[in-house]
């Protein structure tokens, strides 16, 4: 009874406060030019956008950040490739610099002779970059020395960590894999693994607060576009005889189809909703549990410079309680994402390959 | 909007790194875990089979070990049975042949004693007549006039064939 009634009152609570900090957001938002206001939509902005330097903390106004490579190409100029601490905080580097507004505000920009903004071909490696390479590494670390251990013995029964890999890896084999794609999932099979750990892994770091983690990978839409380019690449360039005539002569009344192609026109359309719908997907999902996170936690500075740090303090408790608990939801997140996105990719290519039906 | 928007070189940098990673696991894990998980359980698969075999092979072997000993134990009893049964008749047919052979000593005990008895007659009746004829010469050598004296003359005699 205790426990119920304890449990209702923080239930209120917690309402009045989420209450509070969404009226104080917007103010937040109206007033992010005052001197010496907490800038929720700068902050989490800079969390959640790639950024040319991995930014470690900042102490009594000072950034301390690991620089990353710039690289560079201006039009006429050629390839530069610089060090990011070079362009930090607003300076110009052989005439580059970090746009402060405009189109590419938070872009590396060249100035041109008018003093105009040029957008150079920019492949520097940035935090994003940096962090993909990371998981890649992780990736390829893992499960090749976890296939070594395969080769050497594969009767030996895996315990710990190679164990729950393998757990893992089975599931999504033969759980998703094998039921969506179909007879010939044998040759799809490593393509739609790598997509679910380099999606997974990329997840879990993007959680981790610290340095080699936090980039927010998966929430990138660049990201997520090539990796749906990828599943869009599996599933066309593998296509049975049957998904073409599918698409271009459905099995329809023939005036949906001739004189004005309307089934044709929706069926291709069809070949690019799908992938799009797997990029935002993803990216929506992973982008929100990032924003969710560092609002909650935003809830303490907002509280302190609106009202005062005294009420500050005692919403810190509930709004790190909330954090732990998003954050806890986004590990399950994490997970169903990459699941969610190999299951999809899993069917996509599993309709690219479907066999004449003797029904019809 | 700069979150809508997909920038060439971070998606330059997914590419290269992630086709590496395709790459490299599709060349270098994937296979070889997989081929190792499918050689593990259709190795357990066997291993239960063949235990399932060795099981059903021992309940054959016990059982017929117990039918084995039973027969052995029929046996046995059918051996000491037929000891038994030879024993008898081992001393049946001894008694049988032991009372012939005794029978056959008897016989011929008889016989030699009747022999003996014939032999000893006939020699008692050759010197009873050679006693009789030998008296007979003496009492014809003598006077036969007196029956006092033929009585004395016969006693005589015998007593001498007696001491003779």
């Amino acid at each position: 009874m205790y426990c119920k009634r304890l449990g209702y009152i923080v239930k209120v609570i917690l309402s009045l406060f989420l209450l509070f900090a969404l009226a104080f957001d917007s103010k937040a938002g109206e007033e992010e030019h005052q001197e010496g206001l907490f800038d929720l939509k700068e902050m989490i902005f800079s969390h959640v956008l790639d950024s040319y330097d991995w930014h470690l903390i900042t102490v009594g106004g000072h950034h301390y950040s690991v620089p990353l490579p710039v690289i560079v190409k201006s039009r006429d100029r050629g390839w530069f490739v610089f060090s990011s601490s070079r362009i930090a905080h607003g300076e110009s580097y052989e005439g580059f610099r970090i746009a402060p507004d405009g189109v590419y505000k938070g872009k590396v920009v060249e100035i041109g002779i008018a003093d105009e903004q040029i957008r150079p071909l920019d492949l520097s490696f940035t935090k994003n970059a940096a962090s993909i390479c990371l998981a890649s590494l992780l990736l390829v670390l893992i499960f090749v020395s976890l296939a070594s251990g395969y080769k050497k013995d594969p009767f030996k029964p895996r315990r710990g960590f190679s164990g729950s890999l393998e757990m893992l890896i089975m599931s999504i084999l033969n759980d998703v894999i094998k039921p969506c794609v179909g007879p010939s999932y044998k040759s799809c099979a490593p393509y739609l693994l790598t997509v679910f750990f380099f999606i997974f892994f990329n997840n879990l770091l993007g959680l981790v607060p610290i340095i080699p983690g936090g980039a927010n990978v998966t929430g990138n839409i660049s990201v997520t576009l090539v990796l749906a380019l990828f599943t869009f690449m599996m599933t066309n360039l593998f296509g049975s005889k049957e998904y073409w005539k599918e698409i271009f002569w459905p099995d329809v009344p023939t005036w949906l189809k001739v004189p004005v192609p309307i089934m044709p026109f929706i069926e291709l359309l069809g070949i690019f909703t799908k992938p799009f719908a797997l990029m935002i997907r993803l990216f929506a999902n992973m982008l929100a549990g990032h924003i969710v996170i560092l609002v909650l936690v935003s809830l303490i500075f907002i509280f302190s410079t609106m009202i005062g740090s005294g009420v500050a303090s005692g919403v810190s408790v509930v709004s790190v309680a909330f954090s732990v608990f998003m954050l806890l939801l986004d590990v399950l997140v994490s997970f169903i994402q990459a699941y969610v996105f190999t299951m999809l990719s899993s069917i996509f290519i599993g309709m690219g390959r479907v066999e004449h039906h003797a029904s019809h | 909007m700069e979150l809508f928007t997909p920038d060439i070189g971070l998606m330059f940098w997914m590419l290269i790194p992630f086709g590496v990673v395709f790459f490299v696991l599709a060349r270098f894990a994937w296979p070889a875990i997989l081929k190792g998980v499918d050689k593990r359980a259709s190795f357990i698969e066997e291993s239960l089979q063949s235990a399932k075999e060795a099981n059903e092979r021992l309940a054959g072997i016990k059982e017929e070990s117990e039918r084995f000993l039973a027969q052995v134990k029929e046996e046995q009893l059918r051996l000491l049975k037929d000891a038994v049964d030879m024993r008898e008749q081992m001393l049946k047919e001894a008694k049988q042949q032991a009372a012939v052979e005794a029978d056959k000593i008897i016989q011929e005990a008889r016989m030699t004693i009747r022999k003996e008895k014939d032999d000893a007659i006939r020699e008692v009746r050759t010197q009873v007549a050679e006693l009789s004829i030998g008296i007979a010469e003496k009492v014809l050598r003598r006077n036969l006039d007196n029956k006092e004296v033929q009585m004395e003359l016969v006693n005589k005699l015998i007593d001498e064939a007696q001491k003779n």
